[in-house]
This record gives structure tokens, C-alpha cells and sequence, in this order.
């Protein structure tokens, strides 16, 4: 051990010097994240802040300082308030179908051996497609007319359903391809998940009694899964709740508002009556909810069960 | 209580065969260890045993009985993971638990919700609790009960794996290299408490271990395996003084025996870089053999070499080992072809030897190994040397 290596208290000169290397060093380390942070997100938060408390339309030379106006008549809209119902309605279908049907996928794709990449392909697909053009797809398939589906339904001896035109069936019917699309990438964390299971903890089991998969799962897979779960539940709700693409493609709001979603509705006021104020305020609320599913996130991660 | 008996177990995993027809009959309440070196099917025979794997062809009978036909768990045998293997998300109680919550409780009565619904589940849990407080009593694991493993010592973790294959009172404790995880230290404190375990509950032991060390200390019977076949079956002693063939020779003893080319001379006796020894075996003359010399029976030439009619050749010191309680001292053969040599020696012996001058090393022919080319054991005719033995040195 040589002196050089011990922090120098008997030296304030030094040390002080490094000290201030030092702070210089991790600022400047910090610097490039920091205006980044600043450029992208904060200010943007800052001028939507500004725009959701005017009236301030697209394209206009001034606005007119509203307070909290644009937040009220919010609150108070019934249009507004039936895309938040829809919206919630979309992820509490979304989150159970995209959560268990992916962990159900992956405990089956992770009993094969030689097909598993073969099926990991294939219920990944969807996850790197456009859903733009995807949506045309199911457009054609779920035609009451001409689309496979209800053929199948008709050979079946049911009567044919428009699914997308239904006012009935019309959000249930995206919330399964919003599941559709979810799947895949849901399935590639269970998998990671249930990879990182150790083989020697189901044969312990099997020993112990665990006679069939149900044990086994309620044992072993279930319980170890629990961060996996967490995480994926409030990725999946996040996702969920940001629906857009489908429905601005395939059902635009329709059929009789029973499709209108929080940020569909946002892009109608910001950009199709380019009422920038009030749409800069929906955002806000938009926001207020993607943050408390953040937080619920953080929570759920931070404190999730140290093994 | 049980007897466990293997009958020409044979395994491959595709093309690879790892165990070629195994025989094995262990008794009621022996401790047979199955010793060797790592990727020899030690594992895959007692994954097995215990029905985590099946075999290709061959029987298991555990007790008399066939168990090819049961589950792991109907087989009534508790198994000790190298890894331990114990539930990370369960209390030390629930790991232990666990094996009786499975065998006492039907599914609806451990399902969470449904549970609240059975009127017998608080007596059923409160039986399991004092089972589990029984054993870790025994294992001095009762102020840990709340604790989860994560928050476990290795050797405490260890004990946790012991109470979980105990609570259930198998008939036959299957053990995978128990103690491979454990410091130096705690594995020789941990071997005499399984010996003592063992003795205690009375039950057969199959413990696999790649430790010849372990093997020797703690078993009934050593089974030695290579490369899927059991080479030799016997006490510690039998295979220590006795070894069946070169390979069960080279892996028990620490150190290594010391085995050295020899060729066998006119009436089978055995000539050592050209001298002949009084030791024979049958066998052809000119045949090579490999003459087997435990450490300890190897020593440094008092005197002049030679002396007495014993047998000596020359070597120079190449290392000295300090082990405390004494020394091992590494010879090279220079000139022969042959690996080196190592024997035992005093402090004052070998404070005697330095590096500088050869050594003459003499050693008792009557405890020498003789093995043929294929490295099967020749028994010395007359059950020893032939003539001329000089009584060891005190
Ligand atoms: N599930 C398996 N699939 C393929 N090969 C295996 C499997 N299990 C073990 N083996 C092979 O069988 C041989 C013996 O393994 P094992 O019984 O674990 O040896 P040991 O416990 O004596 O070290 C090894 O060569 C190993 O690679
Ligand atoms: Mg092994």
C-alpha cells in the first residue's frame, strides 16, 4: 500500500483541487442527459403547461390567458368523460387478455425444445409490424361481407357479426387485436422470466409432492414470476391506455362514439379543430394518468421481492 | 427403512451413453457414497433413483418393491440438491413444510381464497408446524424459522436442504454433492454431522460426492465410478488398500499414488528400472506393468541403499510441502521415464533433503500395487514378496 492511495486529509490544498476535478467531471458526465432531458421533455412540458392555460388556437397570432378554464370545461365534457370510460374499458379488456394469455403462451412455447424459436417467431410477429397496415388486414378479416371470419362464423350456424361496426362489439373487437399485438413481446419477458427459474427448484418440488403442473405452477412458476408479472402488468396497462392507431385507422371514434378514446380524442381537438389550448389541457390529463401507472411501476420495481 | 437395489441401470442422452448398466444393491441403513470424477453419471444414477429421470433399461427396487412405475415423490425418498435448491420465495418453515403442506393438504385446501373456505386446514397446518419445529430443533434452525433463504449462511441453507428431505421420514436420503457449495471449513465440520445424522435416524444413505476425501470419511461403502460404470464397490478401507485397478487407485488417496513402469522378468518378477524386486506376480516375462506406491509407503533410504535386501531407487527432492503436522516432498526420477514421485516425511526428515544431491527412496514391497497393462489389478503370488522381507521401521 502505497500513501499516495489514501484520500489525503493532511493535504487540504489537494484535495479540495480534486475535489473540484471531480465535481467538474461528473457534471460535465451528466451534462449531455441533462440537456437532453431538458430540450425534449421539460421545456415541451413547460410550453404545453403555457398553451392549456389559453385558448390559444392552431395557426392564431395571440391567445387569451384562460387560468383554468380549458381544465374545467374538461372535467365537465361528456364526450370527454365517455373516451376516458372507453379508454379504461379498452385497457381492463387489453391488461388480463395480453397479461395471462402471454404468460400462458410462454409456459407452453418454454415446454418445447426443438420448435420454441419457431413459435417464438411467430407470436412475435405482430410485435414488429405496422399496425397501419395490420389493421387493413383485420379490416378484411373481420368483414361482415367478405372477411374469413364471419364465413367461419355462417359455416358455424351463427349469424354474421359486423365487429367493427357494431356499436356493441366495436371496442371489444380492437381490444382483441390490441391483445394480439401485445402478446408477443408480453410472451418474450415471461419467457426471460421462466428462464431464470432454476430447473433444480421443479425437481425439489417434484420430490416434495408437487405431482402435476398446477402444483408445480402454483409452487413454483407463479410466485417467481411475481416481478415479471408486475412488470409486465403495468407495461401492458401503459401501452393499453395509449391506444390510438387502431381506432384512428379502423373505427375513427365510431360506431356511435363507442370507439372514442382519451388520445383520439385529444389529436380530434388539437388537430382536427385545431383547438390547441383545450387538447394541450386533455393532455395534461393524459398524463396525470400515465403517471400514476409510473409510479405504480416504480413502486411495484423498486420494493419487488428481493429472492 | 429400505433397501435399494439397482439392476443394470443403462442411460444415454442421444449418443451419448452415460451409464452402461449399473448394479448396485445398497442395504438397510448403509451410507454408500458414489465417488468420481466429474461427468461420470454419478448425478444421472441418483436423479434415477430418486424418479427425476428415467433410465433407458434396468430396474429400481427400493425396498423390495419395483418403484419404476412411481412418481417421484410416491417413491418415499428425499432428495439434497448440490444448489440446495430451496424455494427463494418461502420462509425457512414453509421450505421445510413444504413436502407435509403437499402430502397433508388437498388442492383446494392450499389454493389462496378457496383455503379460508376448509374447517380443517388450521389443524392440518398447526400438525405440520410442530413436525417442522421437530426438525429444526434437531438442526438448530429454530430462530431462523421466519427468515427467507436469500437471508441464509451457506452452512445455514445447508441445514434448511437436511430439514426439508428429513421432515417427510424417508426411507432413503438421496444426497448430490451436498457440501460442494460450503467453505473448506464447514465441510469437514458438516461431514461428521451427517455421519452423526445418519447414525441417528437410521435410514439408507446414497450420497454422491466427487471428494474421495468425503467418500472415505463418511461412508459404509464406496461405490467408484468411471465414465458410466461402477469400477469397484467396497469399504473405504478395501479400496484404499486393495483398489480393483489403476483408476480407483489414482483417484482415492491424497496425495496420488505414485505409479511407476515396470516390466516383469523371468517367474514374474518384477523388475523396477532394471533391478529386481522380490515381488511376483503371474504373468509373462517381458510384459510392462505398473508397480502402485502409496505416498506413505514411500521413504527416504536410512543408511546405505540397498541395505537389508530392500528395494531403492534414486530421486531428487523437486519440492517440499508444508502440511504442519508434516511434509510432502516432491521427487523427480531424472533420467527415467517416469512422473515424478511423492512421499510423506517428517519435519526432521525432511529438513535432512535439499534439492541439490540425489536420494535413494526405499519403500515396503508388500504394500506395493501391481497392475497390468490394461490396468487391472495382479495380485503378488504368495500373497507378498517372495522372500527377503525386512521388517518396516518403526
Ligand atoms: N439432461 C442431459 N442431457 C444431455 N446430457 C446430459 C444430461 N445430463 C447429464 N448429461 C451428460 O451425462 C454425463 C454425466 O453427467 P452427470 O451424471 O451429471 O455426471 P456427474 O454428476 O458424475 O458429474 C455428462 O457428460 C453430462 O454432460
Ligand atoms: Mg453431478
Amino acid at each position: 500500500m502505497t500513501m499516495t492511495a489514501i484520500p489525503a486529509f493532511g493535504t487540504p490544498p489537494r484535495s479540495r483541487r480534486r475535489l473540484w476535478i471531480e465535481q467538474i467531471t461528473g457534471a460535465s458526465f451528466a451534462l449531455p442527459a441533462l440537456a437532453l432531458l431538458i430540450l425534449t421533455i421539460l421545456l415541451p412540458l413547460a410550453v404545453l403547461l403555457y398553451l392549456s392555460l389559453t385558448n390559444y388556437e392552431f395557426g392564431a397570432i395571440s391567445a387569451d390567458w384562460v387560468g383554468l378554464a380549458n381544465f374545467s370545461k374538461a372535467l365537465a365534457d361528456p364526450i370527454i368523460r365517455r373516451s376516458v370510460i372507453n379508454t379504461l374499458i379498452y385497457v381492463a379488456i387489453v391488461v388480463p387478455g395480453g397479461v395471462f394469455g402471454a404468460l400462458l403462451i410462454a409456459i407452453l412455447v418454454h415446454g418445447r425444445r426443438r420448435t420454441r424459436s419457431l413459435y417464438e417467431v411467430i407470436y412475435f410477429l405482430p410485435v414488429t409490424s405496422t399496425l397501419i397496415a395490420m389493421a387493413t388486414v383485420w379490416q378484411f378479416l373481420l368483414h361482415p361481407a367478405l372477411g374469413p371470419v364471419n364465413a367461419m362464423l355462417k359455416w358455424l350456424g351463427f349469424g354474421e357479426i359486423a365487429f367493427l361496426s357494431e356499436p356493441s362489439t366495436a371496442l371489444a373487437t380492437l381490444a382483441v387485436i390490441g391483445i394480439w399485438q401485445l402478446l408477443g413481446f408480453n410472451m418474450i419477458l415471461f419467457l426471460a422470466g421462466l428462464s431464470a427459474i432454476p430447473r433444480d427448484l421443479y425437481e425439489a418440488s417434484e420430490i416434495d409432492g408437487c405431482s402435476n403442473g398446477i402444483d408445480r405452477f402454483l409452487t413454483i412458476t407463479w410466485p417467481l414470476l411475481g416481478p415479471t408479472t408486475m412488470f409486465v402488468i403495468v407495461t401492458t396497462m401503459i401501452t393499453a391506455f395509449k391506444i390510438f392507431d387502431t381506432v384512428a385507422v379502423m373505427t375513427r371514434g365510431g360506431p356511435m362514439g363507442r370507439t372514442e378514446v382519451l388520445l383520439y380524442n385529444i389529436y380530434l381537438e388539437g388537430f382536427q379543430y385545431f383547438h390547441t389550448g383545450y387538447a394541450a389541457a386533455l393532455s395534461f390529463i393524459f398524463l396525470a394518468f400515465i403517471l400514476v401507472f409510473s409510479v405504480a411501476q416504480t413502486f411495484t420495481l423498486d420494493r419487488k421481492v428481493h429472492y | 427403512m429400505a433397501t435399494v437395489d439397482l439392476t443394470s441401470i443403462a442411460k444415454s442422452f442421444g449418443p451419448t451413453k452415460v451409464l452402461g448398466g449399473v448394479d448396485l444393491s445398497i442395504a438397510d441403513g448403509e451410507f454408500l457414497t458414489l465417488v468420481g470424477p466429474s461427468g461420470c453419471g454419478k448425478s444421472t444414477l441418483i436423479r434415477i433413483i430418486a424418479g427425476l429421470e428415467a433410465q433407458d433399461s434396468g430396474g429400481v427396487a427400493i425396498g423390495g418393491a419395483s418403484v419404476d412405475h412411481l412418481r417421484a415423490h410416491e417413491r418415499r425418498v428425499a432428495m439434497v440438491f448440490q444448489s440446495y435448491a430451496l424455494y427463494p420465495h418461502m420462509t425457512v418453515g414453509a421450505n421445510i413444510g413444504l413436502p407435509l403442506t403437499m402430502s397433508r393438504m388437498t388442492l383446494r385446501q392450499r389454493l389462496p381464497l378457496l383455503r379460508l373456505l376448509s374447517r380443517q386446514r388450521r389443524e392440518i397446518l398447526r400438525g405440520i408446524e410442530a413436525d417442522v419445529g421437530a426438525v429444526a430443533a434437531q438442526l438448530q434452525l429454530e430462530h431462523l424459522l421466519d427468515r427467507r433463504p436469500a437471508q441464509l449462511s451457506g452452512g445455514q441453507r445447508q441445514r434448511v436442504a437436511l430439514g426439508r428431505a428429513m421432515v417427510r421420514s424417508p426411507d432413503v436420503f438421496l444426497m448430490d454433492e451436498p457440501l460442494s457449495n460450503l467453505d473448506a471449513k464447514l465441510r469437514v465440520h458438516m461431514r461428521t454431522e451427517l455421519a452423526e445424522l445418519h447414525k441417528r435416524l437410521g435410514a439408507t444413505f446414497i450420497y454422491v460426492t466427487h471428494d474421495q476425501i468425503e467418500a472415505m470419511t463418511m461412508s459404509d461403502r464406496v461405490a467408484m465410478m468411471d465414465a458410466g460404470d461402477v469400477l469397484q464397490l467396497g469399504t473405504p478401507s478395501e479400496l484404499y488398500e486393495r483398489p480393483a485397478s489403476i483408476k480407483v487407485a489414482q483417484f482415492i488417496g491424497s496425495p496420488a499414488i505414485n505409479l511407476l513402469p515396470a516390466t516383469l522378468a523371468g517367474s514374474g518378477r518384477i523388475e523396477l528400472f532394471g533391478r529386481p524386486l522380490s515381488l511376483a506376480v503371474n504373468g509373462t516375462a517381458g510384459a510392462s506393468i505398473t508397480l502402485g506406491i502409496r505416498a506413505e509407503a514411500l521413504s527416504l533410504a536410512q543408511g546405505e541403499p540397498g541395505q537389508g535386501g530392500r528395494a531403492w531407487f534414486s530421486a531428487r527432492l523437486r519440492r517440499k510441502e508444508n502440511l504442519g503436522s508434516e511434509y510432502i516432498l516432491h521427487f523427480d526420477l531424472a533420467g527415467r521415464d517416469a512422473p515424478g514421485v511423492t512421499t510423506r516425511a517428517t519435519a526432521a526428515t525432511a529438513a535432512t533433503v535439499n534439492e541439490t544431491a540425489e536420494v535413494a527412496l526405499t519403500f515396503d514391497e508388500t504394500a506395493c500395487h501391481v497392475f497390468d497393462v490394461g490396468g487391472e489389478r495382479l495380485e503378488p503370488r504368495n500373497g507378498g514378496a517372495v522372500s527377503s522381507v525386512v521388517p518396516l521401521r518403526a
